[in-house]
C-alpha cells in the first residue's frame, strides 16, 4: 500500500527558499503571488493490507526520521 | 587523551581533525559509521563534511548510523562529544543538542574567517582558555541555528550557549552574523556541558602560516583541562 506524506515547514519559521520562489514569480509578472511555502513529499510503499496500520507505520517513521519537528510538519494524505 | 573520529559515507574533514588532534597529542583513532562500537576513548569527534550527501536534512541518515547508539551511550555517560560543522548538524537531529541547523537566511554557501565570542568557561572545553574571542573558519550551507523560544531560554539559563559570532571587537548584531542564526549562535552545549557542537573548523587553524593558530588554543586547551 502506497502511503503518502508532505512535510512542510511550521507556521512562523522563516522559509528563505519559498521567499525566493515567491519574489522570482512575483518577477515573472505572476504578481498576484503573495507568499510561497516550500515543502517535500513522500511516497512510501508499505508491504501492509490495513490503511490504518499502514498510516500508523508512516506516522512514526514522520516522527522518527521523515520530519524534525522543531521546525517541520507532516500530514499524511 | 584519547580521541576517536567517526567517518561517514561524505565526511570531509574528518583526516583534517585526525590530523589536528594528532599535532597537539591525542591518541587519535578513525571509526567507521558502520561498526558497532567505539575504541575506548576520552573524546570523541564528529566531524564536517556532508554525511549521506545531506540527503533529507543535513545530518538525519547519519543520526541513524549503526555507530550513533555508541556516541549517544558515551555522551549520556558523560564522554566528551564534539561535532564540527556537519557534525554539529548529526548531533542535533540525535536529539543530544536541542534545535536544527537551517539554510543560511541568504541562500547563500558560506566560506569565510568568522570571529567568535566564547560565552561559557565553565565546561572542559573553555576553562581557563586564554582568549575570549577567536578567529576560526566556517564553511556551510546549513549553519543557520533554530530552535523554539522554550528552548533558547533555557539555553541561556543553563549557559548552553557556547560560541556566538562577533565582530574582532566582540559586537555581536546582525552585520556579525553571517547566516540568521538566531542570537548569532555558532555552538551550543548539551546541559551537562560534556557535548558541544559549533559550526565553525578549529582544525583549519592550526597553522600560523597557512591559516592561524586559534584553533591550536582550542584543541591544547582541552588536552590542559584533561591533565
Amino acid at each position: 500500500m502506497k502511503i503518502k506524506v508532505i512535510v512542510t515547514l511550521k507556521n512562523g519559521v522563516l522559509d528563505p527558499q519559498g521567499k525566493a520562489i515567491q519574489q522570482t514569480l512575483n518577477g515573472m509578472n505572476f504578481g498576484n503571488v503573495e507568499d510561497v511555502r516550500q515543502g517535500k513529499y513522500f511516497e512510501i510503499e508499505v508491504k501492509e493490507k490495513d490503511e490504518k496500520k499502514a498510516k500508523s507505520l508512516v506516522d512514526d517513521m514522520c516522527k522518527k526520521l521523515l520530519a524534525n519537528l522543531v521546525i517541520e510538519d507532516y500530514k499524511i494524505v | 587523551m584519547r580521541s576517536s573520529v567517526i567517518i561517514f559515507p561524505g565526511s570531509n574533514c574528518d583526516r583534517d581533525m585526525d590530523v589536528a588532534l594528532k599535532k597537539f597529542g591525542f591518541k587519535n583513532q578513525m571509526v567507521w559509521h558502520n561498526d558497532q562500537s567505539i575504541p575506548k576513548s576520552d573524546l570523541i569527534v564528529l566531524p564536517g563534511g556532508f554525511s549521506y550527501g545531506d540527503y533529507l536534512r543535513c545530518g538525519s541518515i547519519a543520526s541513524k548510523s549503526k555507530i550513533i547508539k555508541s556516541v549517544i551511550d558515551f555522551a549520556n555517560s558523560g564522554g566528551l562529544v564534539l561535532g564540527i560543522c556537519n557534525g554539529f548538524q548529526i548531533l542535533t537531529e540525535t536529539g543530544l543538542l536541542n534545535g536544527i541547523l537551517q539554510q543560511n537566511k541568504f541562500l547563500n554557501f558560506i566560506c569565510s574567517n568568522v570571529f567568535i565570542k566564547v560565552k561559557d568557561k565553565q565546561n572542559k572545553y573553555f576553562k581557563d582558555l586564554k582568549k575570549d574571542i577567536l578567529e576560526l573558519h566556517i564553511a556551510h550551507n546549513e549553519g543557520n541555528y533554530f530552535c523554539s523560544d522554550d528552548e533558547l531560554k533555557s539555553l541561556e539559563d543553563n549557559n548552553q550557549i557556547a560560541v556566538t559570532y562577533c565582530g574582532e571587537d566582540g559586537a555581536e548584531n546582525e552585520a556579525t552574523n553571517p547566516n540568521g542564526a538566531i542570537k548569532n549562535i555558532a555552538g551550543i552545549f548539551n546541559k551537562n556541558k560534556n557535548v558541544l557542537g559549533m559550526m565553525p573548523h578549529p582544525e583549519r587553524m592550526i597553522d600560523k602560516y597557512l591559516s592561524g593558530e586559534d584553533g591550536s588554543l582550542f584543541f591544547k586547551n582541552i588536552l590542559d583541562n584533561f591533565k
